[in-house]
C-alpha cells in the first residue's frame, strides 16, 4: 500500500439509503441473459466459485472428495473451468493442498476462531500461521463484530492489519457477516475499515447466520471498494458467500459486478462466490443450454 | 506504486446478447376509424394519417383525422350518454371502472409492446411503470365511484358533464388513464384526443372500452392534430378542459376558453431542480439524477433537468454520475436490457440537438456518454453539461430530451433562491441524509411535487400538478378527483 494513504475518519463514511440500494438491485434482476452471453456468464461464475466445506463433522476424506469435485466440475461436458478455490479450516489445509496439487485450484483457510471471532488476539495469530504454514494460498478472517458493534473501529482496524500482516503471501478476505451487522451504514463503514486496514478481498458472511449474502449488502460492499480504488488506486476484491445457490442469481450478480466495477473485477482474482451447491445447478443450466433439455440431478457429482 | 490509470472499464468483457421483447401476440390493425358512441366510425374528412415506429423509422398504422364535423359528433355523444351515466349508481359505475382495470391488467402485454413500437420508450418502462401505472388509476378511481359523498363530506358534489382531455405523447396510456379514470368516477362523460404521434395505445384503450360494455358514448376518442385538439377547446357544449402538454399551448386555451364558463386543468412543461446536498448518500443519489433525467429518454414534464450539486461533493457526484452513464444501454427500445430507448420523433430530435449545439455554443463543457447509436431511428446520447449558470438558455428552457444541465450551489439559501429563479413550478427533488433539511426545503421550493431521496415515483393515490407556467389543477389523488366535479 502507497505510503500516501490517508486513513479516512471512519465515523463519518457515506451514507447509504437502504431504498435506493433496493430500487438499484431491482434494476440488475430484471436484465435479460440469453444465448451466448449466459453462456459466458455461467462458466465465469463457475471460475469464481470458492468450493466450500466448513462443517464440524469435516473429515480428510471428505474434503479429498471435494477437491477433486473442484478440479473435474462435470468432465462430460469438455471446455469448463475449475472452481477458483476450495474453501475449509485450517485444520484440512494441509489435506486439501495435497489433494489439489498440480490443479491450479487455490486452497483457502477460515482463520480467526472462525466463525465467531470470539477469541485471543494470540489465538487468532496463531490459527492463521497454521493455515499458512500448511500451505493455504487465501485466508478468509472474521471480523469481531462486537467491537464493531462497541464503536470500537481502531480495534477492528488494527486486528486486521495484524492478521493480513500474519498472512504473509496468502491473500486476506476479510469476512464482516453482515447478518450480525444490521444496517447498510454499518456494512459501509466496515468495508472501508477493512480495506484501508490491508484486505484484498471483503466477504459478507460465515455462511452460519442468516441472512447471509444479500444483493443489496454486496452492493453497498461494491461501491465501497469503487470509492476505495479511486481514492487509492488499489483494487480490493469481493466474495458474497452463503445463499447463493442458483445459476440465475449468481448471473444477476455478475450483472452487478459489470455495471458497478466494471470489466476489471469480472475474473476470479477479483470476484468469488462462496457456495457449497451453486456449482452443480450451473453445470445443469450449461448442459440444458447444450442439449435443450433439463437433465436429472442425478446425472451432476455430489461431493 | 505503479503509475496505472484509475479508471473502471464498463462493458468491456461481457456485452448481453440481444434479448428483444416478442410482438408476434399484438394485433394492430392498418387503419383505425374514430371511437364515437361506442363504435369505430370513419372520420368525416376520409383522410387518414401514419404514425411511425421511431426506432425504425417504419409505419406502423394510419389513423382517422378528425375535424370539426368529427369532435361535434364526439361531443354530442358524450352529451348524449351524461344523463344515464351520471344518474348510474356510484357502485355500478365503480364496476364498469373496475372491469376497465382488469382488462388493462389482463391485455398487459399487448398494451406494453404497442406503446413501445409507437413511442420509442424502452420496453422495460412501458412494461414496468406505464401499463401497471395505467391499470392503478383505473382500480384507485374505480374504489371512489361510489363515495364521492364521504370524499367530499357535506358538500353535495356533481359532475361537471362532458370532459374534453387532451393528452401527449410522452405516456399515451398513462396520461389516458390518469384523465379518464377520475372522470369516469365522479360521473362525467369523455371526448379523449391522444398525441398525434403516440395515438396507438389510446385506440387500443377504446377496443378494449367498447369490449368492456361501457355504455355507448361515455368515453369517445378521437385522433388528429392541433386543429381537432383546438376543435375540442372551442367546443360550445364541453364543461371541461383538461390538458397536459406545451406551456404554450396551454396558454392558448386559457386564451381560447377566456369568457366560457369551461372549467379547466392545466398540466404543463418543467424544468425541475434536483437538489443534491453534501450529506446526501451520493451513489443513491446518483442513481436518482439518472432516473430524473434519463427516464423515458428525459420526455417527461418533471424530468430533473436542473441538478444543484452542493461544491463540496461536485466531483465525486459527476465521476459517479459520468461512470453511471457509461452503463446505460442506449438503442432497441424493444430489447429487454435497454435503458434509453429512441427520441418519439425526428421534430423532437432536432429540436433536442439544437438545444445540445446552444449549449456548447454559450461555453457549457459537453459530456455524453460512449455508447454507440442504431443507425436508423431517432436516438441521442445521454449528455450532460457541466459549468453552466442560471443564465444560459440551456437553464432556463425546456428540452424535453436527455439532457441535463449541472450546476454547483454553496448554501441552502443559494439554492432556494436558483431553484424558483425559473417560470416553471412543476417537481423538484431533495437529497440529504437530513430529515429536518428536508421539510425546510419543502416548504420554500415553489413546486407542486417535492420528491425527498427519491425522483419520478408516481401513484395513483398523490396528487400531481404545478405552479406559476407549470399549469394549474391537481391530478391523481383526492384534488384529482374534485377537479372532475362541481360541489
Amino acid at each position: 500500500m502507497s505510503t500516501k494513504t490517508t486513513i479516512p475518519d471512519f465515523r463519518v463514511t457515506p451514507s447509504i439509503d437502504q431504498v435506493g440500494i433496493e430500487e438499484r438491485v431491482a434494476r440488475f434482476t430484471t436484465r435479460s441473459i440469453k444465448k451466448e452471453s449466459k453462456m459466458q456468464g455461467m462458466k465465469m461464475v463457475l471460475s469464481m466459485i470458492d468450493l466450500t466445506t466448513l462443517e464440524g463433522k469435516d473429515t480428510e476424506g471428505k474434503v479429498q472428495q471435494m477437491c477433486y469435485k473442484a478440479a473435474h466440475l462435470h468432465d462430460v461436458i469438455p471446455g469448463l473451468p475449475t472452481v477458483a478455490a476450495v474453501c475449509v479450516y485450517p485444520s484440512m489445509v494441509k489435506t486439501a493442498k495435497e489433494a489439489l496439487k498440480g490443479t491450479g485450484v487455490k486452497v483457502a483457510s477460515v482463520s480467526t476462531a472462525f466463525p465467531s471471532g470470539q477469541s485471543t488476539h494470540e489465538i487468532k495469530i496463531a490459527d492463521t500461521k497454521f493455515a499458512v504454514d500448511n500451505g493455504a494460498d487465501e485466508i478468509d478472517m472474521v471480523i469481531s463484530r462486537g467491537e464493531f458493534l462497541k464503536g470500537n473501529y481502531n480495534f477492528v482496524f488494527d486486528e486486521i492489519a495484524s492478521i493480513k500482516e500474519a498472512c504473509g503471501k496468502a491473500r486476506l478476505k476479510v469476512i464482516f457477516e453482515t447478518g450480525e451487522l444490521s444496517t447498510l451504514d454499518n456494512i459501509r463503514k466496515v468495508s472501508d475499515i477493512a480495506m484501508y486496514a490491508g484486505a484484498d478481498f471483503i466477504k459478507t458472511s460465515t455462511g452460519k447466520i442468516s441472512p447471509a449474502a444479500t444483493m443489496p449488502v454486496t452492493l453497498v460492499m461494491l461501491e465501497a471498494i469503487r470509492d476505495y480504488y479511486y481514492a487509492t488506486g488499489r483494487m480490493v476484491g469481493m466474495k458474497p458467500a452463503g445463499g447463493i445457490s442458483t445459476s440465475k442469481l449468481a448471473l444477476q450478480y455478475l450483472i452487478m459486478v459489470n455495471e458497478t466495477l466494471g470489466a476489471d473485477w469480472l475474473s476470479n482474482e477479483w470476484f468469488r462466490f462462496g457456495a457449497s451447491s451453486l456449482a452443480n445447478d450451473v453445470l445443469m443450466q450449461i448442459a440444458k443450454q447444450n442439449t435443450g433439455v433439463y437433465q436429472s440431478s442425478d446425472y451432476f457429482s455430489k461431493d | 506504486m505503479s503509475k496505472k490509470e484509475v479508471k473502471l472499464k464498463f462493458n468491456a468483457a461481457w456485452d448481453l446478447a440481444p434479448a428483444p421483447e416478442d410482438s408476434k401476440h399484438v394485433s394492430i390493425k392498418k387503419q383505425y376509424d374514430l371511437f364515437i358512441n361506442g363504435e369505430f366510425v370513419k372520420p368525416n374528412s376520409k383522410k387518414y394519417f401514419a404514425t411511425y415506429n421511431p426506432a425504425t423509422d417504419e409505419k406502423i398504422s394510419e389513423v382517422a383525422d378528425a375535424d370539426e364535423k368529427d369532435v361535434d359528433k364526439a361531443v354530442k355523444a358524450a352529451r348524449a350518454a351524461f344523463g344515464k351515466w351520471s344518474k348510474l349508481s356510484g357502485k355500478e359505475r365503480g364496476k364498469y371502472i373496475y372491469r376497465i382495470a382488469r382488462l388493462i391488467q389482463e391485455r398487459a402485454r399487448e398494451f406494453a409492446v404497442i406503446e413501445t413500437m409507437d413511442g420509442g420508450k424502452p420496453i422495460r418502462e412501458s412494461r414496468d411503470i406505464d401499463v401497471p401505472l395505467a391499470a392503478n388509476h383505473f382500480f384507485y378511481y374505480a374504489g371512489w365511484a361510489d363515495k364521492l359523498e364521504y370524499a367530499f363530506p357535506n358538500r353535495n358534489p356533481k359532475p361537471l358533464g362532458v370532459a374534453g382531455q387532451i393528452i401527449p405523447w410522452n405516456f399515451p396510456l398513462l396520461m389516458a388513464a390518469w384523465k379518464i379514470a377520475p372522470a369516469l368516477a365522479a360521473g362525467n362523460t369523455v371526448v379523449l384526443k391522444p398525441a398525434e404521434t403516440t395515438p396507438l395505445t389510446a385506440l387500443k384503450l377504446a377496443e378494449l372500452i367498447r369490449d368492456s360494455g361501457l355504455p355507448k358514448g361515455v368515453v369517445n376518442i378521437i385522433t388528429g392534430a392541433g386543429k381537432t385538439g383546438a376543435a375540442i377547446v372551442n367546443h360550445p357544449d364541453i364543461n371541461k378542459i383538461a390538458f397536459t402538454g406545451s406551456t404554450n399551448v396551454g396558454k392558448w386555451i386559457q386564451k381560447s376558453i377566456a369568457g366560457t364558463d369551461k372549467k379547466c386543468t392545466l398540466e404543463l412543461g418543467g424544468k425541475a431542480a434536483n437538489i443534491i446536498f453534501e450529506d446526501a448518500p451520493l451513489d443513491q443519489a446518483v442513481e436518482g439524477i439518472i432516473n430524473g433525467i434519463f427516464f423515458n429518454q428525459g420526455h417527461v414534464c418533471c424530468a430533473g433537468s436542473r441538478l444543484f450539486v452542493q461544491e463540496s461533493v461536485a466531483d465525486i457526484v459527476i465521476r459517479k454520475l459520468k461512470d453511471r452513464m457509461e452503463t446505460l444501454k442506449v438503442g432497441d427500445p424493444m430489447d429487454k436490457n435497454t435503458d434509453i430507448g429512441a427520441i418519439n420523433s425526428k421534430q423532437q430530435l432536432l429540436k433536442i440537438q439544437e438545444y445540445i449545439e446552444i449549449g456548447k455554443n454559450e461555453g457549457g463543457e459537453i459530456y455524453q456518454s460512449s455508447c454507440s447509436l442504431p443507425k436508423k431511428g431517432n436516438f441521442c446520447k445521454p449528455t450532460i453539461f457541466l459549468n453552466v449558470s442560471q443564465s444560459h438558455r440551456i437553464v432556463q428552457e425546456e428540452i424535453f430530451g436527455p439532457v441535463l444541465a449541472i450546476q454547483t450551489f454553496r448554501t441552502i439559501e443559494e439554492v432556494i433562491e436558483k431553484a424558483n429563479n425559473i417560470p416553471y413550478g412543476l417537481s423538484a427533488g431533495v437529497w440529504t441524509d437530513k430529515g429536518s433539511k428536508i421539510f425546510n426545503l419543502t416548504s420554500k421550493l415553489k413546486a407542486g411535487v417535492v420528491w425527498a431521496n427519491t425522483y419520478n415515483k408516481f401513484d395513483p393515490t398523490s396528487p400531481f400538478g404545478g405552479y406559476k407556467e407549470s399549469g394549474f389543477g391537481r391530478e391523481g389523488g383526492l384534488h384529482g378527483l374534485g377537479a372532475y366535479l362541481q360541489f
